[in-house]
């Protein structure tokens, strides 16, 4: 019971991490249907600007703590969203209308261009992050939680929640739903459309640049390569839950971290990825909307 | 939508018509069909004007290299299917003549059949049940795909775990021969890739091979006219999956060492550079990208910081404005430049 607890516990922290980056991912896809491979690159980059903030400040944040690590989140989310903006206007809108091929392989470049040029700058090795989130745990239902972990997933909930309100009730949101649903009516019914695209970019991208702060704070390492693995797995979250459906992706987080949270229990740690992995493969034949995703008729 | 058709061909036969002077005699150097040949005397004569073992070494994982992407121009080039996950193929190939040939003592040589019959039975393995898939679903089931590969190499005992295998016999010896010198595998190699290249560029115009082609233009048009397309798709797949093998063995050989950390997804992602940016489809572009890809750093060696960051922009710029690659294939249709795209963005409501 203490055990199954702990993997139950486990799995919602990190499936929390997987939602946050899931978003920006199901967001553009749902937008433009583009496979943003640049986006869990920009994770790390979140990662490292905070390290780079947190760092050039200097010492005593361990008394201020969580406080100067909300602030420095802030910070990182506008500068990553800002990335996001410039690869979006760069790499993907000249190459609007082109083939997928092409728009794939670019988003391969930009993301390369990112892990590469945060490597050429930062040295390719792995830093340790200034400010540690490690405090005491509490046993609940025999889990051990700590209280970062609970911070942190609050903030996580806040930022999604925030996100979801937006969707549903500002008229940018309206026009996201709108452009998902027919960009050329969207167009015609004089929807910026090009800007709206910047703005989910944005958001997007500061979501995962949050994420990043985060995870750098919880796991105490950033690396130039954190970003492609877990993409992948936000990506695998989004399927579950349906891309292109916002709290789907959130859904697919916490599905995701679940299973691989369980599953790593049962086959050993060694295989997490691969199980992950395996778990998209399965759902992408079988069950390519996802959990809460519609049928959706590829358009000639 | 067919208007839009018709006017881009006109643009594209007048582009061709005002494509003289320097530029006519440059392609007509590059279009000349010796020009296979005039490369592969060169590659044989390379070790005779240097031939110190670096050079060697460096040359023949050129060579290894180039085999890789004319296999997965047969995927991406002429099939248009992006994988991601290529470098799998050279995994399964690697490993497969590293185990069989350390545990029975034999030559590299002799695993061939066992190679490529595993890299069929991994391309059916990978294709057939994703062949189905959208094309972006497809390259990121690919990138999954390459990833267990890498993990299950990384955890199996029988691959010898993280640190790999070790210790592979050499690929051949004949009396006094011995395959393994430097100089003698080079050729070998050189000899072996320059055949399957050759087979992959006639492949590409075969019946299959223009299939391919078709596929690529437009997937439901192929099907409209009677190609079966998923059958055609996972044949592009598995050939795609033996050249990786055939490049796995040679790899296998050459550096008598295989560990995970040869196959990286960085790997899968510089064999696709050198096939988008050499051109795809075209068999002579692939081959002088993966030579510039390969061959490049080293000459390259003090901005060894930037090559990847380099490399990325590369792809982007490429994609942005010469979507067709450095020598794209004689007698395709041009790609769209961008003031075109952006009308017939404009026309279709933005995308595609």
């Amino acid at each position: 019971m203490d055990q199954a607890t702990q993997v139950i516990w486990d799995g919602i922290f990190v499936g929390s991490f997987y939602a946050l980056i899931a978003l920006g991912y199901s967001m553009v896809y749902g937008i433009i249907k583009l496979l943003n491979f640049a986006h869990g690159d920009i994770y790390m980059v979140g990662a490292f600007i905070g390290y780079t903030i947190l760092t050039s400040l200097g010492g005593n944040f361990q008394t201020m703590g969580l406080f100067a690590l909300i602030v420095v989140m802030m910070i990182s989310m506008l500068l990553t969203g800002t990335v996001g903006l410039v690869v979006e206007k760069l790499a993907y809108r000249p190459l609007r209308g082109a083939p997928r091929l092409a728009v794939l392989i670019t988003a391969v470049g930009a993301s390369f261009a990112l892990e590469y040029g945060v490597a050429a700058i930062a040295s390719p090795n792995p830093r340790g992050f200034p400010v540690r989130l490690d405090g005491d745990f509490v046993l609940v239902l025999g889990a051990r939680v700590t209280i970062p972990q609970v911070i942190l997933i609050l903030i996580a909930g806040v930022l999604m929640f925030a996100l979801d309100t937006y969707i549903r009730r500002t008229s940018t949101g309206r026009a996201m739903r709108a452009i998902s649903l027919d960009m050329k009516g969207s167009l015609l019914m004089g929807v910026n459309v090009n800007s709206v695209i910047s703005r989910t970019f944005f958001i997007g991208s500061a979501l995962a640049g949050a994420a990043g702060v985060m995870a750098g704070a919880y796991y105490g390492k950033i690396d130039f390569l954190m970003g492609f693995i877990i993409g992948l797995k936000a990506f695998t979250a989004a399927v579950i839950g349906g891309i292109g459906n916002i709290r789907g992706a959130m859904l697919g987080g916490l599905v995701l971290g679940l299973v691989e949270s369980v599953g790593s229990q049962l086959v050993g740690g060694q295989w997490r990825d691969a199980f992950a992995f395996a778990v998209l493969i399965l759902f992408l034949t079988l069950r390519p909307t996802g959990i809460l995703g519609e049928r959706v008729t590829e358009r000639v | 939508m067919t208007i839009d058709n018709s006017t881009e061909s006109i643009h594209t036969v007048e582009a061709t018509a005002k494509k003289k002077g320097f530029g006519g005699w440059l392609s007509s150097i590059f279009e000349n069909k010796y020009i296979g040949l005039v490369a592969l005397v060169i590659a044989l004569l390379m070790p005779f004007l240097i031939a110190t073992p670096y050079a060697l070494n460096i040359m023949t994982t050129a060579a290894i290299f180039v085999v890789l992407a004319a296999g997965l121009n047969i995927v991406v080039g002429y099939c248009g299917l992006l994988d991601l996950g290529y470098i799998a193929f050279l995994a399964v190939g690697a490993y497969t003549a590293g185990i069989i040939a350390k545990a029975f003592e034999l030559p590299v040589l002799f695993t061939l059949p066992a190679v490529v019959i595993m890299c069929i039975l991994a391309g059916l393995i990978i294709g057939a049940p994703t062949l189905r898939l959208r094309s972006d679903y497809l390259a990121i089931v690919t990138l999954g795909f390459g990833e267990i590969t890498r993990i299950t190499a990384n955890n199996l005992t029988i691959t010898g775990g993280p640190s790999g295998i070790f210790g592979i016999p050499g690929f051949l010896v004949i009396g006094d021969i011995d395959f393994q010198n430097p100089v003698i595998f080079y050729y070998l190699t050189v000899i072996i890739v320059a055949g399957l290249v050759l087979a992959a560029a006639r492949l590409g115009k075969s019946r299959l091979g223009r299939a391919w082609k078709f596929v690529k233009e437009d997937e439901d048009a192929a099907e409209a006219m009677g190609i079966h397309t998923y059958k055609v798709k996972l044949m592009a797949y598995i050939f795609g999956a033996v050249w990786g093998g055939f490049g796995g063995m040679l790899f296998a050989s050459h550096l008598t060492a295989i560990s995970p950390m040869s196959f990286v997804f960085l790997q899968s992602a510089l064999v696709l550079m050198a096939v988008v940016l050499g051109g795809m489809g075209n068999m002579k572009g692939v081959v002088l990208g993966a030579l510039a890809i390969s061959l490049l750093p080293e000459f390259l060696r003090d901005f060894s910081a930037y090559r990847y960051l380099l490399f990325g922009i590369l792809l982007v710029v490429v994609m942005v404005f010469r979507p067709q690659g450095f020598w794209p294939p004689r007698g395709a249709e041009a790609e769209r430049s961008k003031a075109e795209r952006e009308a017939a963005a404009f026309a279709n409501g933005l995308k595609k």
